[in-house]
């Protein structure tokens, strides 16, 4: 495990060695073919190549008609991965993911089903402005029939990978754009990590910070600072936020007492409202304030650096957050 | 024979369930096919099993001509257990993969995506196995139709494009929303071959559907055919008809493809009436059969809900 690797790499391992395993797996996208690079920022690269293409193909930009195509394909047995470039665009086919992958399991009373993955790139911090940035998971953690995880470090991105492909139901894959070249710990190839399993990556006993995606990882750097300092701060990174994973959540704040819930997506009907909701709805009377949280601005992603730092979750909210529940002062 | 078969089906199965539901023992919208009968029987009668189709809510016709069970139609219609989809799809989501029924959507324009992908899937296969997308005219000013032809025409789909331009988007008129006077035009865009035929008439249709569906076995790739036809009962049950110019109606019932066909098959010597009662016949007695069986049918236990959502169930 001392080798290290980045997202885009651990990624393209996944697909790479679930097409090996199995025949029915398929790539489909805007660009992901070889020779047209690989996809946009090359996590496709050496998958036409390598299982021709047939079963890698680049696609029109025509989201609608190729995710359908890849909904279509699952309902017959394949196991398609869709590449829609940025989680922005999934708007553009959102009748096709909502009203028809969702559901049809459902509709169908059991008789088909979609088993496919849909990956997707986003995340401000790269100055796309306000149409290739979004955070949207809530809009489909929101609609039953989908999962939807967001990895934040290349070994969690491959055994989620692993666990979309293998999953009977379709699996919003987001990649979270700034921290997909960021190195980390190379996966063990072949493992698997349960879609709906968060993981404690520092255990504490004073607060719970909660969240999944670039900022947790952030959140915990920063949470090494605090114990410097004396505060010993518990950090989850949910890593699924559907479904996502109540029990652990609910032992982490049964036992800190306090929780601040994180995420890049807008704070104003966001995931981190649901999350603080359920924690209070179980632990009301052994919480020593309410959850706390932090999302990014009710606004859209602005282009200039100043403002698109100002929209997202900072550390210094955290360390505010922080401070006002265990009461140090700053 | 097969074809005037299916169209009895077809079109007492229309006439019963419009009398179901004014019984009030159909709680349902209902979206009549009543005159376009004879598209789904000429289309589905050269269709095998292992063919598959995609259809939307007007599109009871099309699953009966595929061959889906007549009385697990009637449980969905009802809501009931024994229905093709344990009455959680109902009317609007009719699934019957068995018969290569895989999708029935609610969405103007969806059926021709996941058609892409059924036919995409055939072609992965090695199968000269074909799918059917059927749409209505509505459906061709909308963007899943321009990039669904364009995708099947790039990838070579074993696909055919089947629109029942019935002359209305629910209450407006074809010509109000259309740009060209024919929606088969739109295939040269993707070059395609478009088939613009009088889809009341058997043996046009017949030879048209004969082209596309052999040219998609045979790997050459998609063809859209717009089959002109009416729809006798409006948009959905109990429309009262008042957008339509006096007279339509009564002018398009010369064209109604069942008594014509009737007509044609007695005229012709091919069959006598007496043959074609004894369909009739048999298919009402299939339909009350269904109708009893529907309504005798448990409805759905409350925890249903939760099954289904995903493959493994939900804890409430």
């Amino acid at each position: 495990m001392s080798d290290k690797i980045n997202m885009v790499q651990a990624i393209n391992w996944a697909m790479d060695d679930a097409m090996a395993e199995d025949k029915k797996v398929l790539v489909l996208g805007e660009d992901v073919a070889d020779h047209t690079g690989g996809g946009v920022v090359g996590i496709t690269k050496g998958l036409s190549d390598k299982y021709g293409r047939e079963r890698v193909v680049a696609t029109p930009i025509s989201e609608t008609a190729f995710t359908g195509a890849a909904i279509g394909a699952a309902m017959m047995g394949f196991k398609p991965i869709v590449e829609i470039m940025l989680m922005n665009f999934m708007t553009v086919c959102s009748d096709m993911i909502v009203n028809h992958a969702a559901k049809l399991r459902f509709m169908s009373g059991g008789q088909t089903s979609v088993p496919m993955v849909i990956r997707t790139m986003t995340g401000p911090g790269m100055g796309s402005g306000g149409q290739h940035s979004d955070f949207m998971e809530v809009w489909y953690a929101h609609t039953a029939g989908l999962k939807v995880v967001i990895p934040s470090t290349p070994d969690d991105a491959y055994g989620l990978m692993r666990s979309a492909i293998d999953d009977p139901d379709p699996v919003i894959f987001v990649e979270n754009m700034p921290v997909l070249w960021n190195p980390g710990d190379a996966p063990v190839r072949g493992s698997r990590i349960p879609i709906g399993k968060a993981k404690v990556i520092r255990e504490g006993k004073d607060v719970s910070i909660i969240g999944y995606g670039r900022v947790i990882q952030n959140a915990n750097a920063y949470a090494a600072k605090l114990a410097e300092q004396g505060i010993d701060a518990e950090v989850i990174d949910l890593r699924s936020v559907q479904p996502w994973d109540v029990e652990t959540v609910l032992a982490s704040v049964e036992k800190t007492g306090a929780a601040i819930v994180v995420h890049e997506a807008v704070k104003k009907f966001g995931p981190g409202a649901e999350i603080a909701s359920t924690i209070h709805e179980h632990l009301h009377g052994r919480l020593r304030a309410p959850v706390v949280r932090i999302g990014a601005k009710y606004a859209a992603v602005p282009f200039s650096n100043v403002l698109e730092t100002a929209s997202v979750p900072s550390m210094d909210e955290i360390e505010a957050a922080v401070r006002s529940l265990v009461g140090v002062p700053a | 024979m097969d074809i005037y078969s299916k169209m009895s089906l077809l079109f007492h199965n229309d006439d019963r369930a419009r009398q179901v539901i004014r019984t009030g023992r159909l709680n349902m919208p209902y979206y009549s096919f009543r005159g376009q009968e004879a598209i789904p029987s000429v289309v589905c009668s050269q269709l095998r099993d292992s063919d598959t189709i995609s259809t939307i809510y007007r599109g009871t016709h099309d699953m009966l001509a595929k061959g889906c069970p007549v009385d697990k139609l009637w449980a969905e219609m009802a809501g009931r257990v024994d229905g093709t989809c344990k009455g959680k799809g109902g009317p609007m989501h009719i699934t019957h993969p068995e018969s290569g029924m895989m999708v029935t959507t609610g969405i103007v324009g969806s059926s021709m995506p996941i058609a892409c992908g059924l036919a995409w899937a055939n072609k992965l296969n090695g199968t000269d196995d074909v799918t059917v997308a059927f749409f209505g005219d509505a459906a061709g000013n909308i963007g899943a139709f321009h990039e669904s032809l364009n995708l099947a025409a790039v990838w070579k789909l074993p696909v055919i494009f089947v629109c029942s331009n019935n002359r209305y988007g629910e209450h407006t008129k074809f010509e109000e929303t259309c740009a060209v006077d024919s929606v088969a035009t739109r295939a040269a865009a993707y070059g395609i071959p478009g088939h613009k035929v009088n889809g009341n008439d058997v043996v046009e249709l017949y030879n048209v559907t004969q082209e596309a569906i052999d040219r998609a076995r045979a790997g050459e790739g998609p063809s859209l055919i717009e089959a002109n036809t009416f729809r006798f009962f409006g948009h959905v049950f109990g429309d009262d008809d008042a957008y339509m110019p006096a007279g339509e109606k009564e002018a398009a019932a010369a064209g109604d493809p069942w008594p014509n066909y009737r007509k044609f098959l007695t005229d012709g010597g091919y069959a006598s009436a007496a043959d074609l009662e004894a369909i009739d016949e048999a298919h009402k007695a299939t339909i009350e059969a269904a109708v009893a069986f529907a309504l005798a049918s448990p409805w759905p236990d409350v925890q249903e809900m939760y099954r289904d959502v995903y493959a493994e169930e939900l804890v409430p």
